[in-house]
C-alpha cells in the first residue's frame, strides 16, 4: 500500500463510528450531503482525525474540505508541513 | 429570480409545525410590565421570571435608577457619536474606572454590547497567521468574533484538559496562540476547569481570554467570576464581561493588564464604527458595579437559591445539566422540542417564565429548561417555583 492508500484506509475506520446512515464510503463521499452530518458531528469527526494523525485542522480549512478523497489530500499535506 | 429566503425554508417548516400544536410561541413573548427583578405580567397573567441573567436584581436598585435618571437629565438621552470621536462623555470613563476597580485591573474598555465586546477583542487581537483555540461549546459572539477576523479557528472538546493541550502542542512554531474559554458556559450552567486549562495555556506559550459574563458579581470572594474563585485571575490576559447580566443594563467590556491594552481603541473596529452607550446607561452601570463590589448577604442567597432549585428539581424527577449546582444557572433537559414547548407553555400557564433553549444555541442537540436564579427571589418563591414545575411535569406528563 502507498502511504496516501495507508491514509484513506485509516479514514474510513474514523468514519465508521460516525456512519450511523450506513452509507458505502467512496472516494467522492461527501460528509454534509451525502453522510447527512450536521456541524457537531463533523467537529467531533474532525477532533478525532486530528488525534489520529497528530495534526491540526483548523475550522477555515475544514470548511473547505467536502469530499473524503478532499479530506485524505489534506491530511496528507497538513502531515507534510510539520 | 433566486429567493435569498428559501434557505431558510427548513426552518419554517419546523416553527410553523410546532406552532400548529397550538402551543404559544416561546420566543415571542411580551412582558406588559415589569414590577421587579423576579416579577413581570405577561399575557396579563403575573409570573415569576426565572430566566432573566438578571442574578444580583440591580435593575430595580433604588440607587441605580436615580443615578440613570440623573444622568439623563444632564446629558440627554444620546451620545449619537462613536467612543473615539464624539461619544466619550465623563460616564463612560467614569464606569471605566469602576471596572478596573471591581477586577483590580489597570485598563478597562468599554464597548455598546458584551456580543460587540467578544467580536471586537477577538477578531483584532487574533490575526493572520495567529490561532484561536476555543472550547466547542462556545457562545456565538465567541464564534462570530472568529469569524471577522483571519486567524486559524481550532475547536478542541468541551471542557477537556488534554483535548487543548494537544491542540497547543500542535500550533506551528512561532505562531501566535490566543485561547478561549468561559467561566460558567451559559446553557448547562456548568463552569470550566480553568486552573489546569490555564495553566496548558501558560505551560505552551499561549494568551487566554476569559468571557465572566456568567459569573460577574457572585462567584469568587469578590465576584470576578471563576478565574477568581479557582486562583488564576492573575494568569488570564483578557476578561470580558458584560452589563446586561449581574449589572442590570446593556453594554459589554473587556479589562486587561496588558501594557499595550490601549492602543486596541484605535484599531477595533467594534469599537470604533458604532455609537457609544447613552449616558443613562453608563451612570446606572458604573452604579450597579460599585455596590455589586460590596454584596456578600446578596451573593450568599442566590447560591442558596441555587442549590434549593437544583435539589428541588432533582426530587422532583427532572434531568439537570449538572450533577451539582455550579453557578445560578439550573438547566432542566427535556426529552425534544416538542416536549421542551409543551412544558414552556405549561409552565408560563402555571406563572413561571424560563427559557427553552433549543439548537444551535445548545450542545449535543439538546432542548432545555433554562432558569437562571436572582439573589432577590425570596426563599418562599423558589418553593413556589418548585410547586409550578411539579404541575407543569404533571400535566405534560413530563415527571
Amino acid at each position: 500500500m502507498t502511504d496516501r492508500d495507508t491514509a484513506y484506509s485509516n479514514i474510513l475506520a474514523l468514519i465508521e463510528p460516525f456512519n450511523k446512515k450506513g452509507v458505502e464510503i467512496q472516494p467522492d463521499t461527501r460528509f454534509a450531503q451525502d453522510l447527512e452530518w450536521d456541524s457537531l458531528t463533523v467537529m467531533d469527526f474532525v477532533a478525532s482525525v486530528e488525534d489520529e494523525f497528530d495534526i491540526l485542522i483548523s475550522m477555515n480549512r475544514a470548511a473547505e474540505i467536502e469530499t473524503v478523497d478532499q479530506l485524505v489530500d489534506a491530511v496528507r499535506q497538513l502531515k507534510g508541513e510539520r | 429570480m433566486t429567493d435569498l429566503f428559501s434557505k431558510f425554508d427548513d426552518l419554517i417548516a419546523m416553527r410553523e409545525g410546532l406552532l400548529s400544536t397550538g402551543v404559544t410561541d416561546p420566543f415571542n413573548l411580551v412582558m406588559e410590565k415589569v414590577e421587579s427583578p423576579t416579577v413581570a405580567i405577561c399575557n396579563g397573567r403575573r409570573t415569576i421570571l426565572l430566566g432573566t441573567y438578571n442574578y444580583m436584581g440591580m435593575t430595580f436598585d433604588p440607587d441605580v435608577i436615580a443615578a440613570g435618571k440623573k444622568a439623563l437629565d444632564e446629558f440627554g438621552s444620546g451620545t449619537t457619536g462613536s467612543r473615539v470621536l464624539n461619544g466619550t462623555y465623563v460616564g463612560h470613563r467614569a464606569v471605566e474606572d469602576a471596572l478596573k476597580d471591581f477586577y483590580a485591573m489597570d485598563h478597562a474598555m468599554v464597548f455598546s454590547t458584551g456580543y460587540q465586546a467578544n467580536l471586537g477583542i477577538i477578531s483584532t487581537v487574533a490575526g493572520k497567521g495567529d490561532y484561536v483555540i476555543l472550547d466547542i461549546d462556545s457562545h456565538a459572539s465567541i464564534y462570530d468574533g472568529c469569524a471577522m477576523g483571519n486567524a486559524e479557528i481550532v475547536p478542541f472538546r468541551h471542557n477537556d484538559i488534554e483535548a487543548l493541550e494537544k491542540r497547543l502542542k500542535r500550533v506551528p512554531e512561532g505562531a501566535g496562540k490566543l485561547v478561549v474559554l468561559e467561566g460558567v458556559y451559559s446553557m448547562l450552567g456548568d463552569i470550566a476547569p480553568l486552573k489546569e486549562m490555564i495553566a496548558v495555556s501558560k505551560a505552551n506559550g499561549a494568551m487566554v481570554l476569559v468571557d465572566e459574563a456568567h459569573s460577574m458579581g457572585f462567584i469568587g470572594e469578590h465576584g470576578r467570576g471563576v478565574a477568581e474563585a479557582q486562583g488564576v485571575i492573575d494568569d488570564v490576559d483578557f476578561i470580558i464581561g458584560t452589563f446586561s447580566k449581574s449589572v442590570g443594563t446593556v453594554g459589554g467590556f473587556c479589562v486587561s493588564n496588558h501594557r499595550k491594552f490601549e492602543i486596541l481603541r484605535l484599531v477595533c473596529r467594534p469599537y470604533v464604527y458604532t455609537a457609544s452607550l447613552p449616558p443613562s446607561v453608563v451612570a446606572t452601570a458604573a452604579t450597579s458595579i460599585r455596590k455589586l463590589l460590596d454584596s456578600k448577604a446578596k451573593r450568599d442567597h442566590l447560591w442558596e437559591n441555587s442549590k434549593r432549585l437544583h435539589a428541588g428539581l432533582r426530587q422532583l424527577g427532572f434531568t439537570l445539566g449538572t450533577d451539582e449546582p455550579q453557578s445560578a444557572i439550573i438547566a432542566v433537559i427535556m426529552p425534544d422540542l416538542e416536549t421542551g414547548a409543551a412544558m414552556w407553555e405549561a409552565l408560563l400557564k402555571e406563572g413561571l417564565y424560563v427559557n427553552l433553549a433549543r439548537p444551535p444555541a445548545t450542545p449535543a442537540g439538546m432542548t432545555l429548561l433554562r432558569c437562571s436564579l436572582c439573589a432577590e427571589h425570596s426563599s418562599e418563591q423558589v418553593e413556589e417555583i418548585l410547586g409550578m414545575f411539579a404541575a407543569a411535569g404533571r400535566a405534560t406528563g413530563c415527571t
